[in-house]
């Protein structure tokens, strides 16, 4: 079946339908990871976009019932040059095409992907549509009629509904269901976990440190949070705009100086608005596993796995915050450190899925800054 | 830190005479680590056996030596020249060696030369197998069961260990020279003596045998600053048993989900970071196709065959970059020269698919014994890259200039089922058209995938292609009825607006099905974007060659170029280094 993906600057591309046939509308954009679709399809930080990967070649090693980063596919829309039709991996249970049929997302493949991507770098990320049943001038018009990105709240979309706690030492969520949970252990220390759109892998991550995660909606209050006497607060990434997040940041402000915190891509970014900052979109964002960043203290550097369209105004930081990473490709602010308070804040992703997994002593950094 | 004032002049040992196991990649190596050297302002001095290479070319260093390489000789010019360093890593295992013998022979240390980029402890920590097994277990990274053997009479413990296959590798030789796999304890004593024999160090390691693993090598690159990166994955499409010189090789690996991608990488930086590498490093690791298990079977501290690839893969100039680490700069100090706005500091990513194809010598060396296991046996190899596998294959098979240009060759057409099944089961120079034949009679990809072991993933790619020319043999009547009629003819019925043609296209296929014509249409454009040549689908539709070209282009199915710029477009990069491909936008 037939395809075609259109941008709101009246750029289109023809391809084949991938997944559900439909109608699909989103801010597109592009990933550069070779690896890590499944990770990418379901981190909520991607909800009201549209993914283009720019690796030709998808869906090679099928979809698996552990590499989940949320329990729902969180892209409006997918995007690739080709996908497997037969995947091939000891862990494979679906192919992509039946995956996202099943899931009910609308997506296209045989599109010219590193054209499109070309496109998004000069032009920046766009709105966009993909449709297997609109002629182009009716895609437009949608395009026309529908919300921008940013114009949504998606973090209360994405966010947890009820309250719900994640035992130490468990791997996955439905673990802690089964009779026999044998790595489930007591946990050292208590975290409370504000969720604008949380990746499985963060929560896993402090779990396996034998941190016991309660994950709160994006909308609790600080009284809430605090309630049990929590040993550190982890402020979760996220999709959207961080400007419109003011209930956040104020939730964030109330925070600070209570407990130690440690924030994650847009928590990084709610903490920097709580210290005097703002934000502003990036032209097409930092989207992949290969991000290098400076680590300003040690003059060490990293490859980090990124995904964020929004960036940090070093220059109106106040308070004892102070810019401790940079991004060695464009200079933007990668992460934040007080100068004597237990309160430190990444751009990037300590919890890797997808991508390298270089910068996971952040959590390890966060438990040490927990009392004992 | 920036560069090192101290290094004024540097050795640079060459790679000698191209052999079997050693072709003209280091001297690719060595070209562009004089290049890189000579723009930090250091004297260069060179040294090579070789004349027939491009780094012994006058204007590459200030002053070359073409002399044997030897101490003695290597020697004389280090007095004469005084030199204060020495840059062996690129310069293969012949530079490492000649390197090795002149540090323990105390030559560098009475002329006050100093071994930049890896240190000699880093080089024998890796190559020397029991060191390295040693820091493996230290490390917590997985290594096969094995035994270091320097005597026939030590390999009753590996007989004893009843593991087989097992596998002899000999110490410090070239691409694997003298090994083997044994089956039993008869050619396990036969290939130790032959290992042995060959072997500079008179010491072999046999170990377990990992049949049907997947074999994927990592290319990385460390600074003195302890910052390490991953330039390129790759992943053979022949599994373990087949030398990585006569492998199949695709990179980035295909089959590896991101967890494995990542849990690899993560042990392949430990690993350089273990041995304390400061330029470009290979590892070569086992994975399991059934779990997570894997184990590091090798590690080149030195830039290789394979790193040539790699560079080549990415546009990420390795030897470039290791010669300028060895000057003392690092990752983030030294720029990316295809992108001239970021830096080397980063990891390529690809948003293409290569190809390496072996070249073996069996068309000059007719009697010669065309299986190939441990020992490499190509002469050369040739890459190719496009945006999906089976157009990089399809072009990297021509690239061979073997006179096959596609799927079929003819001794395995005449081979009978029973000899085709023992094509595919023993590995040799023709097993790709001896599965491209399986397919052809009717065989299974699981039938294929018992026999070779072979991912899936590159079997369904070749049996996709199989089916494709299926297609092209049954519509070759179309096509070249479509010649026969005439050019003008075709061009008037297809309608110049492309949108306008896909329309009536559908409109046609609702009502009684594609016409002959316009099926005949699409499947030279799907034909072509998969890398059949012209001259297969004319052969296929029995018209000259040119003629189906003349169609072709008529039909405006051309290819676009691509750029290779290490970034997937998300920078913008001025670099003359493109691929042809059948996709929408030209770059070029």
């Amino acid at each position: 079946m037939k395809a075609i993906l259109a941008l709101e600057d009246g750029t289109y591309f023809e391809g084949e339908s991938l997944g559900a046939p439909g109608r699909s509308y989103g801010e597109v954009v592009f990933n550069t990871g070779m690896t890590g679709y499944q990770e990418i399809l379901t981190d909520p930080s991607y909800a009201g976009q549209m993914v283009a990967l720019t690796y030709p070649l998808i869906g090679n090693y099928g979809i698996n019932l552990d590499d989940f980063e949320s329990r729902r596919v969180q892209v409006e829309g997918f995007i690739v040059r080709e996908a497997a039709d037969i995947p091939s991996n000891w862990r494979s249970k679906q192919s992509l095409d039946g995956f996202l049929k099943e899931r009910g997302i609308v997506g296209i493949k045989g599109v010219d992907t590193r054209a499109l991507t070309r496109s998004l770098r000069v032009r920046g990320v766009m709105m966009g549509a993909i449709s297997t049943d609109e002629s182009k001038e009716d895609i437009l018009l949608r395009i026309k009629n529908s919300p921008k990105y940013g114009s949504v709240d998606l973090s209360k979309q994405v966010t947890t509904e009820a309250t719900y706690c994640w035992p130490a030492g468990v791997e996955s969520i439905s673990d802690a269901d089964i009779d026999n949970k044998p790595s489930e252990v007591e946990p050292k220390y208590r975290i409370s976990l504000l969720d604008c759109g949380v990746k499985y892998n963060i929560i896993r991550s402090l779990s396996r440190l034998g941190c016991e995660v309660t994950v709160f909606p994006c909308d609790a209050t600080p009284k809430e949070m605090l309630k049990e006497n929590p040993d550190g607060i982890m402020l979760s990434p996220g999709p959207g705009d961080p400007a419109s997040l003011t209930y956040v940041v104020d939730t964030v402000r109330e925070l600070i100086g209570r407990k130690p915190i440690m924030g994650v891509c847009l928590g990084n970014q709610l903490l920097g608005c709580a210290f005097g900052s703002s934000t502003f979109k990036l032209k097409f964002g930092h989207r992949g596993s290969n991000h290098p960043v400076k680590d300003l203290r040690s003059g060490k550097v990293y490859i980090t796995s990124q995904n964020h369209g929004y960036s940090l105004d070093p220059d109106t930081l106040k308070d004892g915050m102070e810019v401790a990473y940079t991004n060695l490709n464009d200079g933007t602010v990668e992460g934040l450190r007080h100068r004597e308070l237990p309160i430190f804040s990444i751009q990037y992703h300590p919890e890797a899925s997808p991508g390298p997994s270089d910068s996971a002593y952040f959590f390890k950094e966060f438990i040490n800054t927990l009392p004992k | 830190m920036p560069r090192d004032p101290n290094i004024k002049r540097v050795m640079v040992i060459g790679s000698g005479p191209i052999i079997i196991g050693q072709a003209a990649e280091f001297d690719y190596a060595g070209a562009q680590a004089c290049r890189a050297l000579r723009e930090e302002g250091v004297y260069v001095i060179l040294i090579n056996s070789n004349p027939a290479t491009i780094m012994t070319d006058t204007e590459m260093a200030d002053r070359v030596y073409i002399e044997p390489l030897n101490v003695e000789f290597a020697e004389r010019v280090i007095a004469k020249e005084r030199p204060d360093g020495l840059l062996a890593t690129l310069g293969g295992q012949t530079g490492l060696n000649l390197a090795t013998l002149l540090a323990e022979a105390g030559i560098l240390e009475k002329y006050n030369v100093r071994l930049l980029g890896t240190p000699l402890a880093s080089i024998r920590q890796a190559e020397d197998r029991e060191e390295f097994r040693t820091l493996m277990r230290e490390l917590g990274e997985p290594v096969p069961e094995s035994w270091i053997v320097t005597d026939e009479s030590d390999i009753q413990p590996a007989i004893d260990s009843n593991i087989w296959p097992l596998i002899v590798r000999p110490a410090y030789t070239l691409g694997g020279t003298g090994g083997g796999i044994a089956l039993n304890e008869k050619q396990l004593r036969e290939i130790t003596k032959r290992g042995l024999a060959l072997s500079m160090r008179h010491q072999v390691m046999i170990e377990r045998y990992l049949m049907g693993w997947k074999e994927v090598e990592y290319e990385v690159m460390r600074d003195a600053n302890d910052t390490a990166i991953t330039v390129c994955n790759m992943e053979n499409f022949d599994p373990m048993g087949v030398h990585t010189g006569d492998s199949i090789v695709v990179a980035p690996s295909q089959t590896l989900s991101d967890k494995e991608y990542q849990m690899l990488r993560t042990a392949s930086l430990k690993i350089i970071r273990a041995l304390g590498i400061e330029g470009g490093c290979n590892v070569q690791l086992a994975l399991s196709p059934f779990s997570f298990d894997y184990y590091v079977i090798e590690v080149n501290p030195r830039v290789s065959r394979s790193s040539a690839l790699a560079s080549k893969a990415t546009g990420y100039p390795i030897a470039r970059v290791s010669a300028k680490i060895a000057t003392g700069l690092h990752l983030d100090e030294i720029e990316n020269a295809v992108t001239k706005k970021t830096l080397s500091c980063f990891e390529p990513a690809l948003d293409y698919c290569v190809v390496k194809f072996p070249r073996w010598p069996f068309d000059k060396f007719r009697s010669a014994d065309r299986t190939i296991s441990t020992q490499m046996k190509a002469t050369g190899e040739v890459m190719a890259i496009d945006r999906s596998f089976e157009s990089a294959f399809m072009k990297a098979i021509r690239s061979c200039e073997i006179g096959i240009y596609g799927l079929s060759n003819k001794s395995t057409q005449q081979l009978s089922d029973i000899q085709l099944e023992e094509a595919i089961r023993v590995p040799n120079d023709e097993r790709v058209w001896a599965i491209t034949e399986a397919f052809r009679r009717g065989m299974m990809i699981e039938e294929v995938y018992a026999l070779s072991y072979i991912d899936r993933w590159f079997l369904r790619k070749l049996q996709g292609l199989v089916g494709l020319e299926t297609r092209l043999k049954l519509n070759g009547t179309a096509i070249s009825r479509m010649i026969e009629s005439g050019d003008q003819h075709i061009i008037l019925e297809i309608p110049s607006n492309r949108e306008d043609f896909e329309k009536t296209d559908n409109a046609e296929k609702s009502q009684n099905g594609l016409s002959q014509h316009h099926l005949a249409i699409r499947l030279i454009r799907e034909a072509k974007r998969v890398g059949f040549a012209d001259r297969t689908v004319a052969e296929f539709a029995g018209v000259p060659e040119m003629k189906f070209r003349t169609l072709r282009k008529s039909l405006g199915i051309v290819p676009t170029y691509k750029m290779v710029d290490t970034c997937a477009a998300e920078f913008e990069a001025a670099t003359p280094y493109f691929y042809s491909c059948y996709d929408s936008e030209n770059e070029f």
